[in-house]
């Protein structure tokens, strides 16, 4: 399925600095259906270059990364757990400190 | 010469629209008077000097004087925000926390929108390198408290406003008494531990927060603890890793980005100060200015297990005055110290004073700078080899050639191997590059202690800093 990812908040430095990938992810082989579960595993073989660990903690996002699926954060469906379709926008962004 | 003249309806036009005017500027001065009147200045619940003609208009609902009616009448004039908005504001007190880049733009608005009191709390001093985005003060404050320049900025837009000064540092110790006083919060802060320190204060203290944040080109707004919403923690339970807090000064910031982002905290601030709108709580702003895009997401409700909102949280004053903020987030909340390093033994380091002696005696050396290349591009060393602490693993081969050919270029020095040093911005990285030089054979790697800004302060005065 297509999927476009988003990198914000300097995540997208982990995956050479770019913001925007239009993706193509299967589901693991036997399963019908793409879970976030299953995405995080794929982004972080094929997008993220360096550092994976300002990324990743155990199973999921790191401490500070809130992840939307179209424009809605995971936690509101499923996290993990949440089912994708074919063209969702899924954004992966890091907490500013910053002023 | 007919056409030359000028049109006499255009003139009519201009006499009538200067009449008008005219009308203004003597309405205007009539007030300012009336506030000269001896014997009649008094302070009226924090909205500055009050005369018979700063009383309430009489026969309406509200109690507006004539000078507010005047100065607010653009913003009476929205039919949303109107009398009732503009009364609620000026009996409401904002707190804005930080007199940076975001406190700027926020301090100002709220400043000349008529909130009633507005306080400003930080403990730095204005410098020359916070003036591109902190538009609030002026040169003639650097070196001078934020809060005394922000406070007089904020009287000389609104001398009817109340501006209460708190120069001194956000603390656990103080937070509770500071907060306590005003009705809303405007965290503009810029490190991970005030934030979570100003977010739990303000749950103790059932205060809304205005939280924004920017770094870089990117920005991002919410408003927490509002209305049964989320708090910061309901989103963020566990701080993130050290490494992930970037700091303006580390990673820069285009001074517009927390501007912007400043500017809808003063927004946000007015529309809960005179339930106006709908605030942006539940949802966050996200702001990428170099693609031009603003997104507004969903995102999680209070959670019902939060730490200190949650349902079965006993998350008390007291428990607020004994955590350990920069414990928890493992970074400090003052940002103008960044922590030393110590890696290295004595022998492995020089002072920078130790390096220009170095340098002056023609000794057989290279010089390595390892910090990222857009900071080489800014300032650097004369002779010096840029090798971003990032790409060293796969460039050390270069600074064995390096040594070899300065070994070939000076003579006098024939069989003695040139020194390998290290210099990086403050003298962290250089030392991270030394323990993984000498690791990899370059055992006589030292570093320069304290960087180019040591470098600076201890040898060169004129060498430029940012
Ligand atoms: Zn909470």
């Amino acid at each position: 399925m297509h999927l476009t990812l988003e990198f914000g908040g300097g995540l997208e430095l982990l995956c050479d600095a770019v913001k925007i990938h239009d993706v193509h992810v299967e589901p693991p082989v036997g399963s019908e259906k793409m879970t976030m579960r299953d995405l995080l595993l794929w982004v972080q073989k094929n997008l993220i270059k360096e550092r994976p660990e300002m990324f990743i903690k155990g199973d999921t996002v790191r401490p500070g990364v809130l992840v939307l699926v179209n424009d809605c954060d995971w936690e509101l469906s499923g996290q993990l757990d949440t089912t994708l379709e074919e063209k969702d926008v899924v954004v992966f962004i890091s907490t500013l400190h910053g002023g | 010469m007919e056409s030359s003249a000028p049109d006499a309806a255009a003139i009519r036009g201009e006499i009538e629209a200067l009449k008008v005017k005219k009308k203004e500027i003597d309405a205007r001065i009539a007030a300012l008077e009336a506030q000269l009147a001896p014997g009649q200045v008094c302070r009226n619940a924090g909205n500055g000097p009050v005369s018979d003609k700063n009383a309430a208009v009489s026969g309406t609902e509200h109690d507006l004087t004539p000078d507010m009616i005047y100065r607010y009448s653009r913003q009476l004039l929205l039919p949303s925000f109107g009398v009732k908005g503009q009364s609620r504001l000026l009996k409401s007190s904002v707190l804005v926390v930080g007199a940076g880049g975001l406190g700027s733009p926020a301090l100002l608005y709220l400043a000349a929108c008529g909130v009633g009191q507005v306080g400003i709390v930080d403990n730095d001093v204005v410098e020359l390198n916070n003036m591109h985005r902190q538009v609030i003060h002026t040169e003639a404050y650097i070196g001078r408290s934020k809060v005394e320049s922000a406070a007089a900025a904020c009287r000389a837009i609104n001398s009817s406003l109340e501006v209460i000064e708190h120069r001194e540092a956000l603390r656990t110790s103080n937070a509770l008494e500071i907060l306590s006083k005003y009705d809303i919060v405007v965290d503009a802060t810029d490190n991970a531990p005030s934030r979570y320190m100003i977010n739990d204060c303000c749950v103790v203290l059932g205060k809304p927060l205005v939280s924004g944040a920017a770094l870089g080109l990117e920005g991002q707004l919410t408003v927490y603890n509002y209305n049964g919403g989320p708090c910061y923690r309901c989103l963020f339970p566990t701080p993130p890793p050290t490494t992930a807090c970037q700091r303006c000064a580390d990673s820069g910031v285009l001074g517009v980005v927390p501007g912007v982002i400043g500017c809808l905290q003063a927004l946000e601030g007015i529309k809960i100060a005179s339930s106006v709108g709908e605030p942006l709580s539940g949802r966050m702003l996200l702001f990428d200015s170099l693609s031009a895009r603003i997104r507004i997401v969903k995102i999680r409700g209070r959670c019902l297990q939060c730490e200190v909102c949650g349902e079965n949280s006993s998350f008390s004053r007291q428990n607020f005055k004994d955590f350990d903020y920069e414990k928890f987030t493992q970074s400090p909340m003052s940002t103008s110290a960044p922590v030393k390093l110590n890696l290295l033994g004595k022998d492995s380091r020089i002072t920078t004073k130790h390096y220009s002696e170095i340098v002056r005696n023609g000794e057989a050396h290279i010089l390595v700078d390892v910090r990222p290349e857009h900071h080489y591009k800014i300032v650097s060393l004369p002779n010096s080899i840029n090798i971003p602490l990032s790409t060293l693993d796969k460039r050390v081969s270069e600074i064995s050639s390096a040594l070899e050919q300065e070994r070939n270029q000076k003579a006098d020095f024939e069989g003695e191997r040139p020194n390998l040093y290290v210099i990086c911005r403050r003298g962290n990285d250089s030392q991270r590059a030394v323990h993984y030089l000498q690791n990899t054979g370059f055992t006589s790697a030292k570093d320069i202690i304290g960087g180019i800004e040591s470098w600076a302060q201890d040898v060169d005065p004129q060498f430029p800093t940012y």
